[in-house]
């Protein structure tokens, strides 16, 4: 049922997307390898769904927050894919002027929150920027996003209370891709199930097959309209997959290839490739197009942040203070 | 001039800038219906309602947090903490969010807002509350610390930090709340970041900041009755340090005491040390000297209090030191 209430447009505006994703994070992964992208790479592979779902759910002015595993989430507010890839370059033209890096894309325009790179950290910040939308009499939806690692945190809990105490509007999104590193879910509590968490705090929770972007628009849909009518914040569990590591130099030995490949069957891009195909919304022609359309996106993200230049020398001591003349001290 | 205590002159800052400008607030344990720990925020709840004059829960790693989270998204939080020894389970998020949220953004997110309670030690409170932080904070770009001694001082210097777009930590004592002093009436701003000559004199440099400056003065008294004449800087901000300040006085009067309450190791004593050896050595007549606490958890007895504190004696015993007297 769910799969027939979907337009044509909509399935086809999921699919771009999501192959851009993945698109965009398989050659983030190659140019790390070239050492292109330095420090910490973490990549968002088989997680898609959870981004697109969420695009056809909210609205300019909501916001978004996230922690390390960033690199796509821009995109969910309209950043274009190129000043993305110019951070992970470390470049001037990179959403944070190449002074951020992987774990940390911001765009105040796009009402993008950042990347954080303390796990937990940016859940109650999550929840504070929800406050001030809350306090400005808004009726903006903030989405706060976190790994199933993050849900051990003490901030978690702190959040989460006074997010129900004081009615914020924010959606917490935990992207369970089972591994907090290399350690399971199950090794990490005895709940397992982590949308009970929310049961704590008498928190609205449910969980989301997170490898079906029609699940994850649904639940997310029930969630922001949850927010926006000012009954305060929810909780979903996005169950999902990631194919590769938890970053690029970890090579996930913790878990067999056989539950990597079933995964993999359940692949939530090929599954909406399935659906256009199957309902003659596309035709192989015209997915090809998109596919094309894709990879000439990412080719130009690369070409746009190999001809871009540095931050200089004198960026060095810029955007620590607002103050324009603070007085760092030289030697 | 009228005269007020400590925490009045703290109220007035904060209920003035909760007036100008509607995007302030207050947050924190006890700030709201108990009127606060300290009564800082006395009658602020019946002004300013419970909208903006907030009581949280005791989770301080969250309500630090959430006025992170708020200053990025325009408000300007004021964010209290009962003392600062229990932000150290917020201290992630002053450290890694606030401090660094400029920066990491590129320039994107400002994060206007202020951080405040006592700091360090308040009599016989045992070893987890008397610890003094001004250093750690110091220690970080992106914040900036003040450190007030008298009520003239904390008005202007928290209405300061208040409109400051920085993160601003701002630290007080449970054993100046009640010190009365001076203050004008009416709106007035005092520039972060510059330190202020309490005292004249020609014989020695003190240099000090917070509560302790209280031993300072009474050591200078002493001193004076002995023909020392003692001149005293108060720093007021520990980050930025007006260095300039201290090493003009230091030029004039060739030695140099640091009087502080904290830890020796890495402290504020150690960096002006270092700063006035560098740029004023050819003017020093004696060692720079420093009084700092016992390097050690304060005990409650006491006795172990009295030994491990700064005190006007020992001030007096290491000028008269430098004096060569």
């Amino acid at each position: 049922m769910a799969k027939t209430k979907f337009s044509k447009e909509t399935y086809l505006m999921w699919y771009e997307q999501m192959l851009l994703m993945r698109k965009f994070e398989e050659r983030a992964g190659q140019l790390y390898i070239q050492q292109k992208i330095r420090g910490f790479c973490h990549l968002y592979i088989g997680q898609e769904a959870i981004a697109a779902g969420a695009m056809s759910t909210i609205k300019a002015d909501d916001n978004i927050i996230t922690a390390y595993r960033d690199h796509v989430h821009p995109f969910i507010k309209g950043v274009e894919p190129k000043y993305v890839m110019a951070e992970l370059y470390g470049k001037f033209t990179g959403v944070s002027k190449g002074k951020g890096g992987s774990m940390h894309m911001f765009s105040q325009p796009h009402r993008v929150f950042g990347g954080h790179g303390i796990v937990g950290g940016q859940i109650p910040l999550g929840a504070g920027i929800a406050f001030a939308e809350k306090y400005k009499g808004t009726n903006n939806v903030t989405l706060c996003y976190m790994g199933d690692g993050a849900v051990r945190q003490g901030a978690l809990h702190e959040a989460f209370n006074m997010a129900m105490l004081w009615k914020l509007p924010v959606v917490f999104i935990i992207e369970n891709n089972n591994y907090a590193m290399g350690t399971s879910v199950e090794r990490t509590s005895n709940v397992v199930e982590l949308y009970t968490l929310g049961e704590s705090y008498d928190m609205p929770a449910a969980p989301v097959d997170a490898m079906s972007v029609e699940a994850v628009h649904d639940a997310m849909e029930i969630a922001v309209a949850h927010c926006r009518d000012g009954k305060g914040p929810y909780l979903l569990e996005m169950k999902t997959y990631r194919y590769r590591g938890h970053s690029m130099s970890d090579p996930a030995k913790y878990r067999t290839k056989e539950e990597v490949e079933e995964y993999k069957s359940q692949d939530p891009i090929q599954r909406v490739l399935t659906t256009l195909l199957e309902k003659k919304y596309a035709t192989e022609a015209q997915i090809e197009t998109i596919n094309d359309k894709v990879n000439l996106i990412v080719d130009e993200s690369v070409t746009f942040s190999e001809e871009s230049p540095f931050p200089d020398a004198s960026e060095l001591y810029k955007d620590v203070y607002a103050q324009e003349d603070y007085p760092f001290i030289r030697e | 001039m009228r005269t007020i205590q400590f925490r009045e002159a703290l109220r007035e800052a904060l209920s003035e800038e909760m007036r100008r400008d509607p995007n302030v607030f207050l947050m924190g344990e006890e700030v709201a219906e108990y009127n606060g720990a300290y009564k800082v925020s006395h009658g602020m709840l019946d002004e300013f309602g419970d909208k903006r004059v907030i009581d949280t829960p005791i989770a301080e790693l969250g309500f630090a947090g959430i006025g992170v989270g708020a200053a990025m998204n325009g408000l300007r939080p004021v964010i209290e903490f009962m003392t600062f020894n229990f932000s150290l389970v917020a201290i992630d998020q002053v450290i890694n969010s606030a401090a660094k949220m400029l920066s990491m953004s590129g320039g994107q997110y400002k994060i206007p807002m202020v951080f405040r309670g006592p700091t360090a030690s308040a009599g016989q409170l045992g070893a987890q509350h008397s610890q003094a932080f001004e250093n750690w904070y110091a220690n970080t770009p992106g914040l900036k610390v003040i450190v007030p001694s008298n009520p003239y001082d904390a008005k202007g210097l928290l209405k300061a930090a208040i409109r400051d777009d920085d993160p601003v930590i701002f630290m007080e004592s449970e054993q100046m709340y009640g010190d009365k002093g001076e203050v004008p009436d009416g709106e007035y701003l005092l520039p972060i970041g510059v330190a202020d000559v309490k005292r004249k004199g020609t014989h020695v440099t003190i240099v000090s900041f917070g509560k302790i400056m209280k031993a300072c003065f009474a050591a200078a008294d002493e001193l004076a009755k002995e023909g020392i004449e003692a001149e005293i800087v108060d720093l007021r901000t520990v980050r930025p340090i007006d260095y300039a300040t201290v090493i003009e006085s230091v030029k004039k009067t060739n030695r140099l005491v640091v009087v502080e309450e904290a830890w020796p190791l890495a402290s504020i004593s150690t960096e002006i040390t270092y700063m006035v050896q560098k740029n004023a050595f050819d003017y020093l007549d004696a060692p720079i000297r420093r009084i700092t606490t016992a390097d050690v958890p304060l005990a409650y007895a006491p006795t172990l209090v009295e030994e491990f504190m700064p005190n006007a004696a020992k001030i007096i015993k290491v000028v008269k030191e430098v004096m060569y007297k």
